[in-house]
Order: C-alpha cells, then sequence, then structure tokens
C-alpha cells in the first residue's frame, strides 16, 4: 500500500433540499482513499452511503447540495473543476462506478459489448475494433465468455449484467472504482461468486476500490479500511482489523452482535432497537444518540467530533475513553433490548 | 437498435397492420407514378362525341366517372394522391420532429424548462384546430406551404406531450444514471440513451400525425382553404359540394372520401403495430 492518497475529502456535508426542510443526507464526512486499496464504506440503508457517492461523482438530483472543504483527486480540486472537464478526464477515465443494483444498469436497447466500446471511445481515441479487443480482454477478466458481447441485456442474467457493469467499470484502468453495494439483489451464491471475482481483480489491478454496502460481512473480508456511517456521519474509521478486534463506537458494537459469528456458533444474535434517524432539519446531537444504550446527556445536545484512538482510528463518540468497558457490557442483550 | 427487418417483422405479425401497410404501399406508388398513370389533366374537360363528358358514371372509358365540367375524376384522384401523400408525409414528419425534441428536451431537463414547453404546448391545446387553419390561410392566402405549415404548428402538441411522459419514465431509470457516471453528455443520454427508448412511441404518434394531417388537410379543403392550385381529395369533395350535384353524383363523393377513410384507416392500423410493441398489454396471449 502505497501512502500517498489518491482521493481526499475533508468536511464534505450534502443536503437535500424539501418541502419539509434541508435533509442533511452526510455531515462533516472526512477521509482519504490511498492508493491500491479497498476502502470500505458500511452502513444500513438510508445512511447515506449513496447520496457520498453521488455528491463525489456530481450525479446528486438538483435539490441535492454538496458543500466541502476539500475533494482533492491525485492532485486535482475536483470542488473547482469545470463540469465539462470532469466529465470528460475524471469521469470513467479516473473515476468509475459499479452503480447500485447494476442489473439495470445497461441501457436494453443496446448490445452489451457495445455499451462498454462506447464508454471506451467516448474517453480514448481508438478504433472500433481495438475497443472491441478490449472488451473481449475485459470479459475474460470477469469471467464472461468473449462471444456474449453480442447479446442484449436482456439476455443475460443478473449476475452475468452485474459482471459486465464490472467490466465496464475496468475498461479505461481508473484510478479510484466506486462499488455501490455490487451484489444487491443477486442471490448468495451469486453474490459469492461476484465477490470472489472483484477480491481477483483487487489483486491483479493496481486501482483503489471504494466499496459500499450494508453487509458487514462482505466488507470484513474485502477492505483494508472501513468506515461505519451512520445517519450521515462517520462514526467510526478503522483498519479493518483494528475495527473488527476492537471495535470503539456503541454503533459500531451494536453491528456486530447483530451479525453471526463463526467463533460462537449458536450464540443469539442481538439486534439494535429502534430506527435510522429522520435527518430532517438542524443536527444537534449525536445521531445515535435515541438508540444509544451508553447515552450521556451531553449526547443530545452536542455533536460529538472524531477523536483519534490509535493512528487510523477514528470514532465520533464522547465515551470513546470507556471503549474497554462499553465492548464488555455490548455483550449482552439486556444492555440493548433493556435498558429503554 | 431495430433494423429494418425488424420493422418489417413489427408490422407483419399481424393481419391488419399487414393490409395497411400494403395498401399504403400502393398509394405511395400510385403517388409516385401519378403523372403518368393519371390519363388526362386533372381540369382537362372531355368531350364524348363533340359533348361535354358530364357527370357520367363509372364505366370503361371513365372508371370513377367524370365531374359536371367534364373532368375525369380517375385521373384528379390519382393526382390528388400526390398531394395527399406529400402534406402527410411532410407536415407528419415535421410535426413528429418537433413534438419529438420538444418532449424529449421537456421530460429530461424537467423543471423550469419543461415548465416553459410544456405551458407553450398547454396554451396550443387552447386553439380551435379549423379556426387556426381558417385564419392562417385567409391571412397568406391558399398555398400549400400554408397549410402545411398550419397542420404543423398544430399537430405537434400530441406527441410532445406522450414523448414528454415517456422520457420522464426512462429519464429515472438506472441505466441512466449509470450512462451519466460514465461522463456522457445530456446531447448524447437524450439521443443515444433516450431515444431509441421511446422510438416505438414515437413511430406509433408519426403515423398518428400523418394520419391526422391527412384529414385535416382533407378538411380545410373541403372548406375551401386548401391550396387551389394543387388537386386535392378535400379539394375534390369541395368542386362537389360548390356544383351542387351532390344528391346525383354518388361516385364523385364516393371516391374521395374511400380513398380518404383507406388511407387514414391504414395508417391506424400500420399505428396499432407499433402501439403493442410500445405497450405490451395489448399484445394478443
Amino acid at each position: 500500500m502505497t501512502t500517498k492518497a489518491v482521493l481526499e475529502v475533508r468536511d464534505l456535508n450534502v443536503r437535500y433540499n424539501t418541502s419539509a426542510g434541508p435533509i442533511h443526507a452526510v455531515s462533516e464526512v472526512s477521509f482519504d482513499v490511498f492508493g491500491d486499496e479497498v476502502f470500505g464504506i458500511a452502513g444500513e440503508s438510508g445512511c447515506g452511503k449513496s447520496t457520498l457517492i453521488r455528491a463525489l461523482l456530481r450525479l446528486l438530483s438538483p435539490n441535492g447540495i454538496c458543500e466541502s472543504a476539500v475533494i482533492s483527486f491525485k492532485g486535482h480540486d475536483l470542488r473547482t473543476m469545470p463540469d465539462r472537464e470532469f466529465r470528460k478526464d475524471i469521469l470513467w477515465r479516473e473515476i468509475s462506478l459499479v452503480p447500485q443494483s447494476a442489473m439495470n444498469s445497461l441501457n436494453p436497447v443496446y448490445r452489451v459489448g457495445a455499451q462498454i466500446v462506447e464508454a471506451i471511445r467516448a474517453h480514448r481515441r481508438c478504433t472500433r475494433a481495438t475497443a472491441r479487443e478490449r472488451v473481449a480482454e475485459l470479459f475474460d477478466v470477469v469471467g464472461l465468455q468473449a462471444d456474449l458481447m453480442d447479446s442484449y441485456p436482456h439476455e443475460f442474467s443478473g449476475g452475468m449484467r452485474q459482471r459486465a457493469m464490472i467490466a465496464m467499470a475496468l475498461a479505461l484502468d481508473p484510478a479510484l472504482i466506486i462499488m455501490d453495494e455490487p451484489t444487491t439483489g443477486l442471490d448468495v451464491l451469486v453474490q459469492e461468486r461476484i465477490l470472489r471475482r472483484i477480491r481477483k481483480i483487487r489483486d491483479a489491478i493496481a486501482s483503489s476500490i471504494i466499496l459500499i454496502t450494508h453487509d458487514i460481512a462482505v466488507i470484513a473480508e474485502m477492505c483494508d479500511r472501513i468506515a461505519v456511517m451512520y445517519g450521515g456521519r462517520f462514526m467510526e474509521q478503522a483498519r479493518s482489523l483494528d475495527l473488527f478486534e476492537s471495535p470503539h463506537h456503541p454503533y459500531t458494537l451494536g453491528l456486530k452482535n447483530a451479525f453471526p459469528s463463526i467463533h460462537a456458533v449458536g450464540a443469539e444474535l442481538i439486534s439494535i432497537p429502534g430506527f435510522p434517524p429522520g435527518l430532517i432539519g438542524p443536527q444537534t446531537s449525536c445521531p445515535f444518540e435515541p438508540r444509544c444504550p451508553f447515552r450521556i446527556e451531553r449526547c443530545a445536545t452536542e455533536t460529538p467530533q472524531p477523536v483519534t484512538i490509535t493512528e487510523q482510528h477514528e470514532i465520533r463518540c464522547f465515551r470513546s475513553a470507556e471503549a474497554e468497558s462499553l465492548r464488555e457490557l455490548a455483550k449482552s442483550k439486556a444492555t440493548w433490548h433493556c435498558s429503554n | 437498435m431495430r433494423g429494418v427487418g425488424e420493422h418489417y417483422r413489427i408490422i407483419h405479425a399481424n393481419r391488419l397492420s399487414r393490409i395497411g401497410f400494403w395498401i399504403i404501399v400502393g398509394f405511395l406508388t400510385v403517388a409516385v407514378f401519378a403523372p403518368w398513370i393519371a390519363p388526362h389533366g386533372p381540369w382537362e374537360m372531355l368531350f364524348v362525341d363533340g359533348r361535354i363528358a358530364s357527370l357520367r358514371p363509372p364505366s370503361w372509358a371513365f372508371p370513377v366517372g367524370t365531374t359536371h365540367l367534364g373532368y375525369d375524376l380517375f385521373s384528379q384522384l390519382v393526382l390528388a394522391t400526390r398531394t395527399t401523400v406529400i402534406i402527410g408525409g411532410v407536415s407528419g414528419l415535421i410535426s413528429i420532429l418537433i413534438g419529438a425534441n420538444i418532449g424529449l428536451i421537456a421530460g429530461y431537463y424537467g423543471g423550469k424548462i419543461d415548465e416553459i414547453l410544456m405551458r407553450f404546448t398547454d396554451i396550443l391545446y387552447g386553439m380551435p384546430f379549423l379556426p387556426f387553419i381558417i385564419v392562417l390561410i385567409a391571412l397568406f392566402g391558399r398555398k400549400l406551404e400554408y397549410v402545411i405549415l398550419a397542420i404543423v404548428l398544430i399537430i405537434w402538441r400530441t406527441s410532445a406531450r406522450v414523448i414528454r411522459a415517456q422520457t420522464i419514465s426512462i429519464r429515472q431509470r438506472q441505466f441512466i444514471t449509470a450512462a451519466k457516471a460514465r461522463g456522457c453528455s445530456d446531447l448524447r443520454i437524450i439521443y443515444r440513451h433516450i431515444l431509441p427508448n421511446v422510438l416505438p412511441l414515437l413511430l406509433l404518434y408519426a403515423s398518428f400525425n400523418i394520419a391526422w394531417s391527412i384529414i385535416t388537410e382533407a378538411s380545410a379543403s373541403f372548406l375551401g382553404f386548401g391550396d387551389g392550385e394543387t388537386i386535392s381529395w378535400g379539394g375534390m369533395l369541395y368542386e362537389l359540394w360548390l356544383s351542387g350535384k351532390t344528391r346525383v353524383a354518388w361516385w364523385w363523393f364516393a371516391a374521395p372520401s374511400i380513398c380518404i377513410v383507406l388511407l387514414v384507416t391504414s395508417l391506424v392500423f400500420v399505428s396499432r403495430a407499433y402501439e403493442e410493441v410500445a405497450n405490451p398489454r395489448l399484445r394478443k396471449r
């Protein structure tokens, strides 16, 4: 892993203006993605994961407003770059996307291969034949037969379409590939196959990957570093190993409880009671406060700022110093389900 | 993208549209070769045994009969086909071009652009069809170009609305977001990614527009607001009306009326085939 950051984001906020008032979908998000690493963003539905990447790619709907201190990509300031230049030189060439529900991301009226050829030729000067050769190569990388490139999307299964989208994302050797829930909507077996494929690709190529998912198991085996997102904020950010060995944030503790572990087969899973916050109006508390069993008075009136635990391990919690004891308490179901 | 073969298949999947297709082909052929098919000029007075061949019913010499001034109705019919095909083709094509573009742009961009374009379309919906044409012709004169202009100005409104609605639904599909993420420009998304997906609907409305243009031209000509220099089916009915021989010369009103009905119905049949592509619920299971 190189130490130079490919993508540097500081203090990114996204709000949607709606008739019910502003929705703060993403608040004060800061992170780096280093060269050749997989950075995972985990969180439940509606926590702002997709909004965050839409903001990075300038795909927000017109009522979405993005403000940030820094978005720097390989030294380019993405906040001030003109749209045209961004579209031509950055999108796909440098940052590509495997969209959420990639199954529906192919235009039904064009052949799959032709769509990838279009993507290549939109950004790189080459003949159709050269582009087609590249598509054949890419199909091989993602495990599709090259002669399938003249099929229409409806002739593909869900898993095949997903792989075609991954092939398209790889087409121009971008420095950064963003995968937004690449396995959503696929059955478990196909999911496993796709993940295995992504893992292989990860080892074979030099691109960095941002992997977004609500499946913590996926993130655990794929990512070098992980951010846990809740209510539009990064609650905890750490190296994968640190996050699983010594989680600090109560939300991470709760998440860990809710997933089965092979070390404790048969242990009861503990869910986190309550619902994710609505995010309408000004945010003046810790977003997890209403559901947190360890909340203190301060949590309701003040938003916790990031605290550094060790190198590359940050959390947003006022009780970060008491992590050891909280971790013990979090193991008991009573902590989560009775205190409320 | 669908090739020519696929269009052939769509049309031939259904018996009525197949019949309609061949009737249209027939009319097109007549339109192309009209001057060679028609034995006489449109306003050429014919004589039999030194007397004007006035109001002759259909016979071997005059297959569709003659008018009170001895004009050959068959020749008029054939030459009028050309006028009709030109009017239908040109105004149908231009109107779908305008309608599709306005619909695509309004639907894709939404917001203020949509608001302005659609309110403009609404204003056109407030325009009564025939009076608009009559006023326009009265102002500029009875010329074919103005008839086409008047038809085009009114007729694009429906296609614009329908294409806009479809565009809005396609715009929200995932593959459009994916295309944006690939750095496609707005124009590229509109014309390369959305347009092919609204194509069946567009062709459906293209044939509707052609049918409507033909009917409108016939109505306008019948009322005496067609091009006086060019023979048309509506114009033939107008001359019949002026002659006051409506009750006597059944062949005179039957011939152009049947042609109008036949051509318009054929267009509707063909458009039905496209409607089945655009709206699969109509398909027979």
